[in-house]
């Protein structure tokens, strides 16, 4: 067989890793964009910058606050040992929240221009046809952001598909638990095992390839639709 | 209390709007003026889209804004027509018109979505309609009563689409009709949901001539169809003068002369606002038809004139604008003249015009008023003044409508 049963282990892992964060995302992140998208409050700055930090800081340094903050002694490891949930670093919902913070921005950037590139007037127009803005969030801005979310769904999931560092400084190496694609082929270079790290390294080329062809392929019709 | 009084007062940086006023409950009213004038501002603040927080705004004795108390949008019962079409481009055209109707009042959704798979009665007389038609426009006059007074929201779709002669496009999607097509949905769209009052904001500005001539028709047969007060954002005179009953005239955020249109149009103080297009508007009626000159005499208070025949039957109302250039004044009756219609006038008031050689008088043709340009020289040579009988001829009748 191509790949050994711990590399599909670490693949299927990975997608469930990747798919869990991405629908967290849509549900966090689409609120985000939106007040991003239409708020002229002063804050609104700081709040992108913060929603940015993760494009620029090293994974590493995210991970270790994270790790801080999760430990026995941070603020929410405190909050899960008291809830009876005990504490989440090295495991796979630490994982998780780890990877909510570090793809935050690869949600929300895509949809906040998908929401500012819809413009007010759709939005007052639904108001004069007796919709409340709730009502017309979901029967006109996210009809007419629908590429937006599939973009931002895709790059959240392979931003997610791809990360190594946060991984490392929260999720450890537990198979089955935190080792995903990208560590397993690590511990496959590590143990000289060339043959294993070749193989798992091309299925995540092709996938990388074959999303960001996907990407790109459908954007002209994305500019079209916003 | 009837009809709608609004006072609002904005005052944002480089713009300031102030108005206080009171509108009739029937007929259109144009806000007319310049761009930057406040006027679509003033239609925004109706609506509720601009909040002005020093406003009041009545409807037919209910009250919308006013100190304590501002209704969201989505709760006034009006009908807003943007001027781009603004159609949601992800739902059919049909579905534009089913979204608002949906979400007013208690519509029951099967029903209209039933609509969907209904065959509508065929509607040649909307289709016609576009090329001017006047048998087009009286066959659907039935339409709009039906709107006005069902309780069946499905009847005011239809009667919606009848009116703006829509059915052929029901299932198509934005992006596959014309800008004239487009704005005749949107219209559409906005009465189905029977409103109690219709904002419109230039809704032919962003069309080409061509396109405006096809709208103008359904517009008009709007006008005569709804008892509902329309508020008609414009800055083009001739739009003013074939749709509107009482204009508003707005200059710099302040509203500087309202009334009947008619009384406001002949008015000697505001005629920089049309500059060339200074005349005034009359609503006549047509009393006889030539048939072998193709021509038709039209009545009006006062007096009659002979105009092309546009194919109206005796009877029916028409109206015609006679621009103040197309005016000349003579002290006796005039023979021997290729002009046709020559009346008997009395001078009212005189005035200076936009160029220091130029003067504008208003005549008084039994009760109805005419506006007349002329040279200061020729005005003096004749000896003219307040109070003298004069004869007026006409050298051009506009029909319009």
């Amino acid at each position: 067989m191509f790949l050994n049963d711990s590399d599909l282990q670490a693949i299927w892992l990975t997608v469930r890793l990747a798919g869990i964060v991405t629908l967290i995302l849509l549900l966090i992140g689409t609120p985000i964009a939106w007040w991003l998208a239409r708020s002229r409050a002063w804050w609104k700055g700081p709040v992108s910058a913060v929603v940015a930090m993760p494009l620029v800081l090293p994974p590493s340094v995210l991970g270790f606050y994270l790790l801080l903050a999760m430990g026995p002694n941070g603020p929410v490891g405190q909050l899960t040992t008291a809830l009876g949930i005990g504490l989440l670093p090295f495991t796979f919902w630490g994982l998780v929240i780890a990877s909510v913070f570090y793809s935050l921005p690869f949600m929300v950037q895509p949809l906040q221009t998908a929401f500012e590139s819809i413009g007010e007037r759709p939005l007052e127009v639904a108001a004069t046809l007796r919709a409340s803005p709730l009502d017309a969030f979901f029967t006109v801005a996210v009809p007419l952001a629908l590429p937006g979310f599939l973009t931002a769904s895709i790059l959240t999931f392979a931003h997610t598909v791809g990360e190594f560092g946060v991984v490392l400084m929260i999720g450890g190496n537990i198979p089955g638990v935190t080792r995903v694609a990208s560590v397993q082929i690590y511990d496959h270079v590590e143990a000289l095992e060339y043959l294993q790290a070749h193989r798992l390294s091309a299925v995540m080329l092709v996938f990388s390839f074959v999303v960001l062809l996907a990407l790109y392929a459908w954007r002209p019709k994305t500019v079209k639709g916003a | 209390m009837g009809g709608i009084q609004a006072r609002f007062k904005l005052d944002w940086p480089g713009f300031a709007l102030d108005v206080d006023l009171d509108l009739p409950a029937r007929g259109v009213t144009a806000l007319f003026g310049h761009s930057g004038s406040g006027k679509t501002t003033l239609l925004r603040c109706i609506a509720g889209l601009e909040r002005a927080p020093q406003g009041r705004l009545t409807v037919n004795g209910a009250v919308w804004q006013d100190d304590t108390h501002w209704l969201p949008t989505h709760q006034r019962p009006l009908g807003y027509v943007f001027q781009e079409a603004s159609l949601f481009p992800h739902l059919t055209v049909l579905g534009n018109l089913r979204y608002g109707l949906q979400r007013s009042g208690s519509s029951t959704h099967k029903a209209t979505r039933s609509l969907g798979g209904r065959v509508f009665c065929a509607s040649p007389g909307g289709a016609r309609a576009a090329g001017g038609g006047h048998e087009a426009e009286r066959s659907a006059a039935q339409a709009p009563s039906a709107m006005q007074h069902t309780t069946d929201p499905n009847a005011a779709l239809e009667a919606a689409v009848e009116l703006l002669g829509i059915h052929p496009l029901l299932e198509r999607k934005p992006d596959r009709l014309s800008g004239g097509e487009r704005q005749r949905v949107s219209m559409a769209r906005a009465l189905a949901l029977r409103p109690r009052l219709l904002l419109m904001d230039e809704p032919l500005a962003a069309l080409d001539h061509q396109r405006k001539q096809e709208i103008l028709p359904y517009l008009e047969r709007l006008h005569r169809a709804l008892d509902i007060p329309v508020l008609y954002v414009s800055h083009a005179p001739d739009e003013v003068a074939r749709l509107a009953d009482h204009i508003v005239v707005l200059e710099a955020g302040r509203a500087v002369a309202t009334g009947a249109l008619t009384e406001t149009l002949a008015r000697l103080d505001l005629p920089i606002q049309l500059g060339e297009d200074v005349g005034v508007v009359l609503d006549a009626v047509v009393g006889e038809r030539d048939a072998a000159w193709h021509l038709a005499r039209v009545e009006f208070p006062g007096g009659s004139l002979w105009v092309r025949d546009g194919g109206h039957a005796l009877g029916d109302p028409v109206r015609v604008r006679i621009l103040a250039r197309d005016v000349s004044i003579a002290l006796q009756p005039v023979t021997g003249t290729s002009i046709q219609n020559c009346l008997s006038a009395t001078v009212e008031q005189m005035a200076g015009d936009h160029h220091p050689a130029l003067s504008l008088l208003r005549l008084r043709v039994g009760p109805s008023p005419l506006l007349a340009r002329l040279t200061q020289r020729s005005a003096s040579g004749l000896g003219l003044a307040p109070g003298m009988p004069v004869w007026v001829q006409i050298k051009a009748v506009a029909l319009i409508g």
